[in-house]
């Protein structure tokens, strides 16, 4: 059984004279254990997605799905207090910008410690030889050094390892990690990941990784699901994703990763040419029929749903084989 | 965090050297001066000069500046003219009622403020919000002795619950006395609080540090407390102190309004007579407060937000 279910997800927000959707009815599934990765540009609601997971809206946001059910449990129908056990202990979350998801006023430490003296009721001394065994387990250096540190005092690397520390404090079952290596240089972002993944290994934890970067996604995780707009527009195992990529706005974004072997020939990406579109403009058919190359007058007009091509392989567009040539081993729908 | 102490006492006393000169300069130029207030316009060439002479007047400006601020430094700041008492025996009977008025207006501004900005802030937007705008823009807009005497009438002569002038013997007794008059002060000083604490806790429940600790499933009120009020409230104790000059502005008007004898209806006085020493003294001493305060609190906010303090860079 999947350790988390989401359906019928859609997310709006409002504002003077209306609302405006940004998530339109996803669908996404994580299993015990796997990493899922959810990639998209900016705006194409994943951030908002993963949030629902523990209904961590923002102001103005409200969200409404089908299902939302987590380890056999309906997230959607818990009440603030189960909500706050929820979001304690059974999912961890880290974010972007490890510069400002610490209160930078409290010393690192104290972080950690808090978060073991509120979720798991340790006191005092005990709650700081956790914080420090914590630390210690995310390869912090001179942990009770780096304790007293406040925030701005530490690496973009180093609060990362504590953000994560803080997040598996609980053995959470899922890790939900939102861009974590966004904010920081190359080297350090392989760290992270290969931190993240030793934890999964050790604990048995699910991540869920959210990137707008195919290439980090590509990398480390089983399954990808592939956000545009607000929708899911393909979703599947990540090789098969990447060698036969259905959805046209996933092989821009796959001709976008530039690689190793095209250096010094100043070969230019082809990319995704024109904007991420915004939400409020979207009315009807397909979300990404102004930039599709392939586009015809019927994705205008289209009900965005997804079709399985195949061994878990889902995809929204119906005319994948009738653009550019591909080869499914899929077969038939 | 010692050097950065050392260089904002620096420039400290840069203000106070400033500030003495220009309270000495402004009051030597208002025109009118102490001998002709004393001796009226009959007066004889001769005694306006033996008086000038007595006072130290005749000497040149600059003179009679260096005197000033010699004064100043020993402590006891010399002699009233009109008074015919050292200024710092004057000083020492008013400073009480003063301080004691300054003191209860800002609790009662930050017992009324407080809460009301939180509410603001959490409710933003909505009728309760603009409801508690209105009112806190009409009490600031209000002029200090104007609300004064309304305060005054209603809940002194109509109502008869509280004294409507003079000062009061024993705890409770200065406590009712100062009722109105703190009432007033507050009123002023409240839209100042409101507004700033309110956008400061709305700008901190916005940053992204908020929603990692709610992710944490920390309790709403704890998020509040322990989280967002401490990093919000360090403005509006930076805007309090500032306003400390203000406040003092508003306990000379009060204190005139509901006869209290305090430093403000002294300088008030003094002012009238153009007793020079004394308003000098008076207004370097009131602005001391003020700049000693904003100094106090530039360092509290180093030991509050680790960010402010020089040399904290990452490592």
């Amino acid at each position: 059984m999947a350790l988390l279910t989401v359906a019928g997800l859609r997310i709006a927000f409002s504002h003077r004279g209306g609302s405006t959707e940004v998530v339109r009815g996803v669908e996404f599934a994580v299993e015990p254990g796997e990493t899922v990765g959810l990639v998209g540009e900016s705006g194409s609601g994943k951030s908002l997605a993963c949030r629902s997971i523990i209904r961590l809206m923002p102001a103005h946001a409200t969200m409404t799905a089908s299902k939302v059910e987590f380890d056999g449990r309906d997230v959607l129908a818990m009440s603030a207090k189960e909500l706050r056990d929820h979001r304690a202990h059974s999912v961890g979350m880290i974010f972007q910008d490890p510069y400002s998801c610490f209160d930078p006023t409290m010393r690192i430490g104290e972080q950690v410690a808090e978060t073991l003296r509120v979720n798991a009721g340790l006191e005092g001394d005990a709650a700081k030889a956790r914080a420090l065994e914590l630390l210690e387990s995310v390869d912090i250096a001179s942990p009770e050094q780096r304790f007293r540190a406040y925030p701005h005092e530490l690496s973009g690397g180093m609060r990362q390892r504590v953000m994560i520390a803080i997040a598996i404090s609980a053995s959470p079952k899922l890790l939900i990690a939102d861009e974590p290596t966004t904010a920081l240089d190359v080297t350090t972002q392989a760290q992270i990941l290969g931190l993240i993944e030793q934890r999964r290994r050790e604990s048995g934890m699910a991540v869920l990784l959210v990137s707008h970067d195919f290439g980090v996604i590509a990398q480390a995780c089983d399954r990808v699901v592939v956000m545009y707009g607000g929708y899911v527009v393909e979703a599947g195992p990540v090789a098969e994703v990447c060698a036969r990529p259905q959805h046209p706005y996933t092989r821009g974004l796959l001709s976008s990763i530039p690689s190793l072997e095209s250096a010094g020939r100043r070969v230019r990406r082809a990319g995704i040419p024109g904007q991420p579109p915004n939400p409020a403009d979207l009315v009807a058919g397909c979300p990404f029929a102004d930039r599709c190359a392939q586009v015809r007058p019927a994705c205008r007009e289209l009900h965005v749903a997804l079709e399985g091509v195949g061994d878990g392989h889902v995809t929204a567009c119906p005319y994948v084989r009738d653009g550019v040539p591909v080869t499914n081993a899929g077969g038939s729908r | 965090m010692l050097a950065y102490t050392a260089r904002r006492v620096g420039v400290s006393l840069v203000q106070l050297l400033g500030l003495s000169f220009l309270s000495f300069m402004l009051i030597h130029f208002v025109p009118g001066n102490p001998i002709a207030t004393m001796l009226g316009p009959r007066a004889t060439v001769q005694e306006v000069a033996r008086i000038s002479a007595s006072l130290g007047l005749n000497k040149p400006l600059p003179e009679q500046y260096w005197l000033f601020l010699g004064h100043l430094l020993s402590g006891h700041f010399g002699q009233s003219i009109t008074f015919s008492q050292s200024i710092s025996s004057l000083i020492g009977q008013r400073l009480v009622p003063s301080l004691a008025l300054i003191g209860y207006g800002t609790l009662v501004a930050l017992v009324i403020g407080v809460p009301l900005a939180i509410v603001s802030a959490l409710r933003a937007d909505t009728s309760v919000d603009h409801g508690i705008r209105i009112f806190t823009t009409v009490s600031f807009a209000m002029p200090i002795f104007w609300s004064g005497l309304i305060l005054g009438i209603v809940f002194g002569l109509k109502l008869g619950w509280l004294p409507v002038s003079g000062y009061g013997t024993g705890f409770w007794g200065i406590v009712r006395s100062l009722t109105l008059p703190a009432v007033a002060l507050g009123l002023s000083l409240l839209a100042v609080i409101v507004r700033t604490l309110r956008s400061s806790i709305r700008h901190v429940m916005a940053l992204e540090f908020v929603e990692a600790v709610r992710a944490r499933g920390f309790t709403t009120s704890r998020v509040f407390v322990s989280h967002v009020f401490k990093n919000a409230i360090m403005p509006t104790v930076t805007v309090l102190a500032v306003n400390v000059g203000f406040l003092i502005g508003g306990t000379v008007v009060l204190e005139q309004v509901f006869q209290i004898p305090g430093l403000g209806t002294l300088l008030f006085q003094a002012v009238e007579q153009r007793d020079y020493p004394l308003v000098e003294t008076l207004t370097v001493l009131a602005g001391s407060v003020v700049v000693l305060l904003n100094l106090s609190t530039d360092i509290l906010q180093a030991v509050v937000d680790p960010r402010v303090r020089p040399g904290a860079h990452s490592v």
